[in-house]
């Protein structure tokens, strides 16, 4: 595989940048895997990288039905954090923050990881004290947390609203530094070039019709392109799961709805950090063009479109105006819409299942993007050693029936709710 | 945005409505031994169809009754809504 290197862009300089080798090839599918990961989205790619990289299994496959980081992974906010106060979470997230620091390096691709810092705002002394104690948990974690009151917020956002006649002033924020954004289809183009060149198969344009299962056992996926015997299948579909799930007579703790994000023109920098209104469900950032890239809550409803509808994104934006009165002079650029996988209890799953052989990797709810580095590899240990490891060992499917719940937000099995 | 026709005011805007989630879900039966599997399926298990789904809404900003509505999960299409108490076929 060519390096990509300053050397090598100024080599190809010289030939007007025409004889650059392709970044994975087309290839068509082989009758046999040792393991055929379906979906070819940040999570999928990462999983068929780290079985590379990690357990030196290259026989692999991913099936994507349209092309690689078409989906969610192309489609999100592009925020990495670990700012969770379970132990599950924390250090599943936290052990991903090493990854992402050293992810452009590994992959010797840029992902443009930048490490900006994210914001979660308080607007009481009641959110101030969950907010202490979150940041606590968290330090307890290993991952770093600041309190700051809000004069140290203002500082950092001035342009946020301190005005004093307010519905919801700012009293304060926590802030986690070490979090940041990158440049999520660099993430998905990354993996797939380092999956590629370690020998794995990334079929595109290819839909999964079946599964093959016998004696409890899976044998293989029927697909477009043919019927492909595979000895381990694990699933990274997002929002498609339950549509899979279907085919396999299952039914998951698992419900699909759609969240939109928008991005405004680009204007000159002014927005350092990743910030979040805490009175409501919005987030914002500014992406390095310039645009205000902003997000908030799902439609609502179960759904599967992959585009949105109006009035939730007008609630979004009404608590962003609330946050960032400079909003309301911005023109919308895009809006756009992905299906989400809402588990019961807004944790992932990542997990054996009652089939042998098969592997379940789902649930992101909306926050999967973050995860992407951090559930590649351990869904590859997974598959790999046939067990979970200590870092997704809370991620199991049949914590819902044992109780063993990782209710991080506290909304019960009603995750869609706002 | 979603018309909704409220089998009791008549069709309005989905503004007014809150979701309730999937309607085929049923409790488990009182007054008997529940394996902690029927509790799982009650309170977890969600099919979640690509397509037609039955689902609640309260009509919380109208006459706040709970009514069903079969809907399609891709297309958006409301084919008929019931009372919630209405048999349905």
């Amino acid at each position: 595989m060519q390096k990509y290197s300053v050397f090598s862009l100024i080599k190809n300089a010289f030939s007007d940048h025409q004889n650059w080798e392709v970044a994975w090839k087309d290839p068509t599918p082989k009758k046999e895997y040792d393991v055929i990961i379906i979906g070819g989205g940040g999570h999928g790619l990462a999983t068929a990288y780290y079985l590379a990289k990690e357990h030196n299994i290259t026989n692999v496959a991913i099936i994507e039905k349209g092309w690689i980081g078409g989906g969610n992974v192309g489609r999100n906010t592009t925020i990495i954090r670990s700012n969770y106060m379970h132990d599950e979470n924390g250090l599943f997230s936290e052990f991903g923050m090493d990854l992402w620091r050293k992810m452009s390096q590994d992959l010797n691709y840029n992902v443009m990881f930048s490490p900006r810092g994210i914001i979660n705002l308080a607007h009481s002394d009641a959110q101030m004290n969950a907010y202490s104690r979150r940041g606590n948990s968290m330090r307890l974690n290993g991952i770093d947390a600041v309190l700051l009151n809000r004069e140290e917020v203002q500082k950092l956002i001035p342009m946020a609203d301190f005005s004093d006649n307010v519905r919801f002033p700012i009293f304060g924020g926590l802030m986690q530094p070490s979090a940041g954004t990158a440049r999520h289809d660099a993430v998905a183009w990354g993996y797939a070039r380092q999956a590629d060149s370690m020998g794995v198969d990334i079929i595109q344009n290819c839909e999964v019709t079946g599964f093959d299962v016998s004696n409890g056992k899976i044998l293989g996926v029927r697909t477009s392109k043919g019927d492909i015997k595979a000895k381990k299948v694990g699933l990274c579909v997002a929002g498609s799961t339950n549509i899979l799930a279907e085919m396999l007579n299952m039914t998951l703790p698992i419900e699909t709805h759609l969240l939109q994000a928008c991005v405004s023109e680009p204007i000159k920098p002014l927005l350092d950090h990743v910030v979040t209104f805490g009175a409501g469900h919005f987030y914002c950032s500014q992406s390095d063009k310039g645009e205000m890239v902003m997000g908030g809550d799902l439609d609502g409803y179960n759904s599967y479109s992959q585009r949105g509808n109006l009035p939730t994104l007008q609630h979004v934006l009404t608590e962003g105006i609330a946050m960032f009165p400079f909003l309301s002079k911005l023109k919308m650029l895009r809006t756009w819409g992905g299906i989400m996988d809402m588990s019961m209890d807004g944790s992932p799953i990542i997990d054996k299942t009652h089939i042998n052989g098969l592997y379940l990797n789902c649930g992101w709810c909306y926050g999967g993007f973050k995860a992407t580095p951090a559930s590649g590899w351990t869904f590859a240990h997974t598959i790999a050693q046939d067990r979970v490891h200590d870092l997704n060992a809370g991620y199991r499917l049949n914590r819902f029936s044992t109780g063993n719940l990782i209710d991080e937000k506290g909304l019960g099995t009603k995750t869609w709710i706002s | 945005m979603l018309y909704i026709n409220c089998p009791h005011c008549g069709l309005r805007s989905q503004n007014e409505f809150a979701y309730g989630g999937d309607a085929t879900v049923k409790r488990p039966e009182l007054n008997r031994e529940i394996s902690d599997q029927e509790w799982d399926n009650f309170v977890y298990l969600r099919k979640s169809p690509r397509g037609k789904h039955l689902e609640l809404w309260h009509h919380i900003s109208g006459c706040r009754q709970w009514i069903k509505v079969e809907r399609d999960t891709s297309t958006h299409e409301i084919f008929k809504t019931y009372k919630a108490n209405e048999a349905i076929e």
